[in-house]
């Protein structure tokens, strides 16, 4: 991935962006920071300030609770957002398990980068809610 | 140290470490491996010291601040913090070197001024470099690299590029080909009463409007991401262009800045036709311009890296690094200067950090050898022992004044470590300290709340707990006032 025009093309096939016409998805590409990460570089950092909302382009991730394995994350998967929302800090740790491209909202901007883009929070709404049902579905 | 090819050092052989560019990044990161001893060669396609200030910006001003005078004297560690674009030296006679070149017409010193700054840094420093030696392409050995250039083969073990963040780049819009690039601006005069549309607003795309206000007729500024005025301390782009911002907030249609995509640029009969689609705002724009002017940015010019495996950010125009300024995915290929930007830090509050900036990356670049020096050479650097009872008054000094805290806010940290003897662990990137791991040990930073208010931060690291704990603001960032002094001192009980 060389250029925004494959940016879009990476956004534009992610369940997240799949109501945004192309000029929107522009928009969204240059709204967004890309990052990249090494394996075993620190994301997101449990207990700490700061952070932001990632979407993953390429590569893998693992999720740490206590310094415990939880679930890995891959392409279209994203997170930060629950520290985000609730003002308080992340509560996992986010670790590259490969080399890992994100998308990146940061912080401060997020709540705009939500109300700004009806579409996209009643998709973001969804994957939460799906993920609401499994973990219920696991507890019982 | 350097064995000489007539007049010419670091003739083709066997190195530790081969430095590309004659930049500032490329003379701060020789000075520093010369420091600590590191075998190595500078190679440079110029003819003489100052990198990109050899021929920009444009418009022959630069946007980061010297000021010649300041609260502190020049030449002191902490009068590094007014003037964010002379090079650092141990010897007094090549420290500050820019103010010296400077007239005093702004309080920003001329592109000149800079280049002369520079010039002197690697005379008064008696920096060696090759000149007129050009990299012209890399192989992968067994144990480093060889970087093959105009002169011949260069063996390294690790190789640092500093050549800037430099070649034109052209955000892919359809037509982009026929406009301009910010590089290709003529002298203002010839764009005398026309219309100008310039694509990007940020540095350059400010600069050159600002510099064609007194000419053009029109100028537009459009790009997708709205400028935020708001937060001064935040701002991408500096204050000291925001001449066309003024112009277009009061009214009137000699300048619009409008956010945009920009759909196509097309050729019509004596100009151009740009179609724009709105970003903060519904529906689509036609401009009818006498020229257009593509100031979307540089890449780095990483020639044959991006085929043996360089990862990039940024539509590929960054190298993506890690906090000691190595490739992600090309271990033993460091970046210094410019592209050292490619390690973005923990960006807390989506903070970001001045390695773009000659200011952010003089200290990056000492990171990165003391970096070098103890991971592939090594050396065991001198940790200075410090008595338990200046630790205090240490810190809060640093805190108050340390330039490397203040130009990297978030990003660089001096870290003191409580291991049976204390001792200053010296200035590293923040990130080293949060994710590494060690002995009982404390961090202090200057960083920047959402709300872009300046404030200390404290991370203390005890039996392998970390605590993060950001200090209040203050109005004259007296960070080492009585309130802060009980503060760091509660903290640091925690630790040792």
């Amino acid at each position: 991935m060389t250029g925004s025009a494959e940016l879009v093309d990476v956004l534009g096939r992610l369940s997240l962006f799949a109501d945004f016409s192309r000029p929107e998805l522009q928009a969204v590409a240059h709204a967004v920071d890309e990052e990249m990460f090494g394996e075993g570089q620190r994301v997101l950092r449990q207990g700490l300030t700061g952070g932001g909302f990632f979407i993953i382009l390429e590569g893998n991730a693992s999720i740490h609770v206590d310094g415990e394995a939880r679930w890995t994350l891959g392409p279209g998967d994203f997170f930060g957002e629950t520290s985000l929302l609730t003002g308080g800090t992340p509560t996992a740790d986010v670790v590259a398990t490969s080399l890992l491209r994100c998308a990146v909202v940061p912080g401060p901007e997020f709540e705009g980068f939500l109300l700004a883009r009806p579409r996209f929070l009643y998709r973001l709404l969804q994957a939460e809610a799906d993920r609401l049902r499994n973990a219920l579905a696991w507890r019982q | 140290m350097a064995s000489v090819d007539g007049d010419r050092p670091f003739p083709p052989g066997d190195y530790d470490v081969v430095v590309v560019g004659s930049g500032p990044g490329g003379l701060q990161t020789s000075y520093e491996l010369r420091a600590l001893g590191i075998r190595h060669a500078v190679v440079s396609a110029d003819d003489a010291p100052g990198g990109m200030f050899r021929r920009f910006p444009v418009f022959e001003r630069l946007i980061t601040w010297t000021k010649p005078d300041a609260p502190f004297e020049r030449g002191t560690r902490e009068y590094e913090w007014f003037d964010h674009n002379s090079l650092l030296a141990q010897e007094p006679e090549c420290r500050a070197l820019v103010p010296e070149q400077m007239d005093r017409t702004f309080d920003v010193p001329s592109r000149e001024e800079m280049e002369a700054g520079l010039a002197a840094f690697a005379e008064r420093a008696r920096l060696q470099i090759r000149y007129g030696c050009r990299w012209e392409s890399t192989r992968r050995e067994e144990d480093g690299f060889t970087l093959v250039t105009s002169d011949g083969e260069y063996r390294c073990r690790a190789a640092v590029f500093a050549i800037g963040v430099t070649e034109p780049w052209k955000a892919p819009i359809p037509g982009a080909e026929l406009a301009s690039h910010y590089v290709e601006t003529g002298d203002p005069e010839q764009y005398r009463g026309r219309s100008v549309f310039i694509v990007g607003k940020r540095n350059s795309g400010f600069e050159v409007a600002s510099g064609l206000l007194a000419w053009a007729a029109r100028i537009v500024l459009a790009s997708p991401r709205p400028v935020d005025t708001t937060k001064l301390g935040r701002l991408p782009v500096r204050a000291r262009y925001l001449q066309p911002l003024d112009e277009y907030g009061r009214g009137g249609a000699s300048a619009y800045v409008v956010d945009a995509t920009i759909e196509r640029i097309e050729r019509r009969e004596g100009g151009f036709r740009v179609v724009a689609h709105g970003t903060t705002w519904p529906g689509d724009l036609f401009f009818e311009v006498d020229d257009v002017l593509i100031a979307t940015g540089f890449r780095t010019p990483f020639l044959d890296l991006t085929e043996l495996g360089l990862a990039t950010v940024a539509d590929g125009r960054i190298p993506a690094l890690t906090r000691f300024f190595e490739s992600v995915s090309l271990p033993g290929v460091y970046f210094a200067g410019n592209a050292s930007q490619g390690y973005s830090g923990l960006r807390k509050q989506g903070l970001g950090s001045n390695s773009s900036s000659v200011n952010g990356f003089r200290y990056n670049a000492r990171v990165l050898a003391r970096h070098l020096a103890e991971t592939r050479f090594g050396q065991r650097l001198e940790r200075p022992v410090l008595e338990r009872d200046q630790v205090l008054p240490y810190l809060l000094r640093e805190l108050a004044v340390a330039p490397e805290l203040w130009v990297q806010k978030g990003y660089l940290a001096r870290v003191v470590s409580f291991d049976g003897e204390i001792r200053d662990e010296g200035i590293v990137p923040l990130e080293q300290f949060v994710d590494h791991g060690g002995p009982n040990a404390v961090a202090v930073a200057v960083e920047m709340s959402r709300d872009a208010e300046i404030h200390p931060a404290v991370y203390i690291r005890s039996q392998s707990r970390l605590l993060e704990a950001a200090l209040p603001p203050h109005p004259t960032r007296s960070f080492d006032s009585e309130a802060h002094r009980r503060e760091l001192a509660t903290l640091l009980d925690l630790v040792g």
